[in-house]
């Protein structure tokens, strides 16, 4: 009885500490484990699923990645779920976005905050663009953005997301840039997505639209709308080349709908920096190029701290916004 | 010819052996939920949404089982009117005027037989009318702005409780609760929550599948439990069906009313909100009309039972014209089937037949193929038919609470859904013994955030001016419509509905 004590205290003692190396050597998820905060098909799923297949091929994670779809409140189910139920999960991560940001600085989350998880990496992103339809008169973004100074009343601006959301807020970083001091004057009409909007964009019904560059994509091949101005720091490459920044253009401003991840407050340090380090080899990876590149996806290249600061920044630049136009107090 | 082309990619769609199988089982679930009393075309297609997704299929299979349910409880449904004397839905209701007569004097298997071969006459047409109507009303629908937007919905809305139903007051009220629970969720106008009370859940609003499992297909278990000694399946047994084939004769006297009634009934099905009782009943008056010099109708005239079986099966053809191409439901089922293609992550539309042609002809293609394969099953077949008839519903019951539940559950993986039908189903058994109909509730739900959103599109747009919204040629004409189709069945309502009504079923709340 006593041996057989002794022995399993042994026992413990050394799988406990042999354990404890491994984890701080190299952490290997046993079972990892990606949410998808919406339902199938959508942008975070293609987050969770193309990573997860990514990070096998590659070899970095042993099994395959089970996706699990927990939509509901723009996210906000899933962020409630991993904050409340899973904080301690070394093998969990969760696909986030701008949306994610966004919604938590306007406390769309309720009860939830951006320091109550860990932000893990980026894996690209999809900048914003301004587009006019083809036949219009306005060729640049400060020609737009002085008519929006001059008569706010004579440019309706139409994008794919809610008051408040991505869209809305990119207009309004421009305008804000600009100088445009009442961005609240800006006429922003919200449609149910992109497409939507562009398809008023070519009935005329709107003068402007404001959305990824992703969305636009199609129109622009069709030759049906103008770009007028990328929210880049860059130039993008391939067929977007062509389009001006807004930054060459005199307005400062960027925006980008970026994709990435977080992982419960919980997380050990040790599975934290190995998280960190698996997805900084996959983008790294040129098979991650090609998919980024076949996916409409612009580099952004943040992993850990640094990634940490990009939310936290972004946070604080849609809760100012957001407070101008009123949307949060 | 182009539609010709676009119909052949279609057939290639269709012609799976996965495609065809879930057809086949569409039709043999469609007609017998189409027989059972109480059980309707939209409550069929709900009860059996969660099967769809269950299963996991992909846009064109899940809508060609679910349109193959539609047409085949469209068949369905005279088969208990012509053996019982009960409509299995309320579009049979006509057909039990004349069909039960024949039933009663040792024809039921004529009776039965010749509404098949109605109904597939009304449907054949109808898909034809689609393929033709369909992309036309494509080319008016790019000049929808916001304002023509609001304009239709409000035509939707306007003529909603229509003819059909039996009290306007009613209608209205069950509209307003639909638009009422339509404000739950994150408003995208301002970006702020409505009446979410701080519950996450209800970010995102209600889900309309839950609502529409809810208030159909639970609620009828609700209704089931209240009165247990169900007795619809009683009687079947005392009836001789007789011989299953009509004489030749037959189907000639009845030739020139099928085709009439048909186009009749298409028209009825196009215009949105009217739906397939209508259809059946227009067509049922006017035959009677034209052709009943010797007063035969409702005694068992052939023609009585082929008029409206053709009416209603060409209306429920005509109602996906709409759908399809507005996404306005011209019909309750096809309200049901807006909501299934919307979480498919298919808008219908305008651009539904430049963005997913494969889905669209496909559809249609199915269409075709589910109609021969349902006068296939219904002719030989209709001895099985009656005898499903006699299934208990203790035994029925329980598989529809069953297949709810688990349907739901493996949609959302939400227990919170799951409490939100729970609640839906108590809504639906309360009003139904209020007698409001569900069918406005649904399309309140499902309409009520497009609609507000592009009337506060329209006026944001003109900054203020609600004039905008009655700027457009388009859009006046669409009030106009909207404002006839509202007073109308108020004036000329009261006649026809207390013809209609004669022998109107009790539960009416389940109208299509």
């Amino acid at each position: 009885m006593f041996i057989n004590a002794t022995r399993g205290l042994i026992a413990a003692t050394v799988l406990g500490v042999s354990a404890l190396a491994a984890q701080a050597q190299d952490f290997t998820p046993e079972n990892p484990e990606c949410i998808a905060p919406a339902n199938p098909g959508g942008g975070w799923d293609f987050t969770c699923r193309q990573v997860g297949k990514e990070l096998q091929d590659l070899g970095l994670i042993g099994k395959t990645m089970q996706v699990v779809n927990l939509a509901g409140g723009g996210g906000g189910v899933a962020f409630a779920e991993v904050v409340n139920k899973r904080a301690d999960d070394n093998d969990l991560i969760v696909a986030a976005s701008s949306a994610t940001a966004t919604r938590l600085a306007q406390g769309a989350y309720p009860g939830n905050t951006t320091d109550q998880v860990r932000w893990l990496a980026s894996i690209g992103a999809d900048y914003g663009v301004i587009a006019v339809s083809a036949d219009s008169e306005i060729e640049t973004l400060p020609q737009l953005l002085d008519m929006i100074k001059n008569d706010p009343r004579s440019v309706s601006v139409a994008g794919g997301s809610a008051v408040g959301g991505w869209d809305h807020l990119k207009v309004l970083i421009a305008a804000s840039a600009y100088g445009i001091e009442d961005v609240r004057s800006v006429k922003y009409v919200a449609f149910d997505g992109g497409g939507e909007a562009v398809t008023q964009l070519l009935a005329g019904s709107v003068q402007a639209f404001t959305g990824d560059a992703s969305e636009a994509k199609g129109f622009v091949d069709s030759g049906d709308i103008k770009v007028i101005a990328v929210l880049a720091p860059e130039r993008l490459e391939g067929d977007f080349a062509e389009f001006p920044t807004a930054k060459e253009q005199g307005v400062d401003a960027i925006g980008a709908n970026w994709r990435g991840f977080y992982a419960p407050g919980g997380m050990s340090d040790a599975a934290y920096d190995a998280w960190v380090k698996k997805i900084g080899e996959l983008y790294a990876s040129d098979e991650w190029k090609e998919i980024m590149a076949n996916n409409g996806l612009a580099p952004l290249d943040l992993q850990g701290a640094d990634f940490e600061q990009f939310v936290q920044n972004s946070v604080s630049e849609i809760q100012g916004i957001s407070r101008e136009i009123g949307i949060i107090k | 010819m182009d539609v010709l082309a676009n119909l052949g990619d279609g057939f290639a769609v269709a012609f799976t052996l996965q495609n065809l199988g879930l057809a086949l089982l569409g039709c043999f679930l469609g007609t017998i939920m189409g027989a059972l009393p109480g059980l309707g075309p939209s409550n069929g297609v709900a009860i059996l949404i969660p099967l769809a997704f269950t299963l996991g299929l992909g846009p064109t299979p899940s809508l060609i089982l679910l349109t193959s349910v539609y047409y085949g409880a469209m068949y369905g449904g005279r088969i208990s009117s012509i053996l019982l004397g009960i409509p299995g839905d309320e579009p049979a209701m006509m057909t039990v005027l004349d069909g039960h007569p024949m039933a009663k004097k040792g024809m039921a298997g004529e009776a039965l037989s010749l509404s098949g071969i109605a109904s597939f006459v009304g449907a054949f047409i109808a898909t034809w009318g689609l393929i033709l109507l369909a992309p036309q009303l494509v080319k008016i629908a790019l000049l929808f702005g916001p304002a023509e937007y609001f304009a239709l919905f409000a035509l939707a809305f306007a003529t909603l409780g229509g003819v059909s139903s039996t009290n306007q007051a009613k209608s209205a009220f069950a509209a307003m609760l639909g638009l009422g629970l339509a404000m739950i969720g994150v408003d995208t106008q301002t970006g702020v929550p409505r009446f979410t009370f701080g519950e996450v859940h209800l970010y995102d609003g209600l889900d309309f599948l839950v609502a529409i499992v809810g208030l159909f297909a639970l609620s009828e278990v609700f209704i089931f439990l209240e009165h247990r000694h169900g007795d619809a399946d009683a009687s079947a047994s005392e009836l001789k069906v007789g011989r299953l084939t009509p004489p030749m004769s037959m189907i000639k006297q009845c030739t020139p009313t099928m085709l009439r009634t048909s186009i009749l009934g298409f028209i009825a099905g196009v215009l949105p909100g009217a739906g397939a009782s209508l259809g059946s009943f227009i067509s049922y008056s006017m035959e009677k009309r034209l052709v009943d010099k010797e007063g035969t109708f409702g005694k068992g005239d052939p023609r009585g039972v082929a008029a409206p079986e053709a009416g209603n099966n060409a209306a429920a053809g005509g109602a996906l014209v709409p759908m399809l191409a507005l996404g306005v439901p011209g019909s309750g089922t096809t309200a049901v089937l807006l909501a299934v293609l919307l979480s498919l992550n298919i808008t219908p539309g305008p651009l539904l037949f430049a963005n997913n042609p494969d889905v669209v002809w496909g559809l249609i293609a199915a269409l075709f193929i589910a109609n021969f394969m349902l006068l296939a099953l219904n002719i030989p077949m209709v001895g099985i038919f009656t005898r499903v008839l006699m299934v208990p519903p203790r035994i029925l019951m329980p598989v529809v609470a069953m297949v709810s539940f688990v349907g739901i559950y493996g949609i959302s993986g939400s227990s919170f859904d799951l409490l939100v039908m729970i609640g839906f189903g108590v809504m639906g058994w309360l009003l139904r013994k209020f007698d409001v109909p569900l069918v406005p509730i649904i399309l309140g739900t499902l309409l009520g955030n497009t609609m507000e959103n592009n009337l506060r599109r329209a006026i944001t747009i003109d900054n203020g001016n609600w004039f905008t919204l009655f700027d457009s040629p388009l859009s006046l004409t669409l009030w106009a419509i909207a404002i006839i189709g509202f007073i109308m069945p108020l004036i000329v309502g009261r006649l026809v509905r207390a013809k209609m009504h004669e022998r109107g079923d009790e539960e009416g709340s389940i109208a299509d």
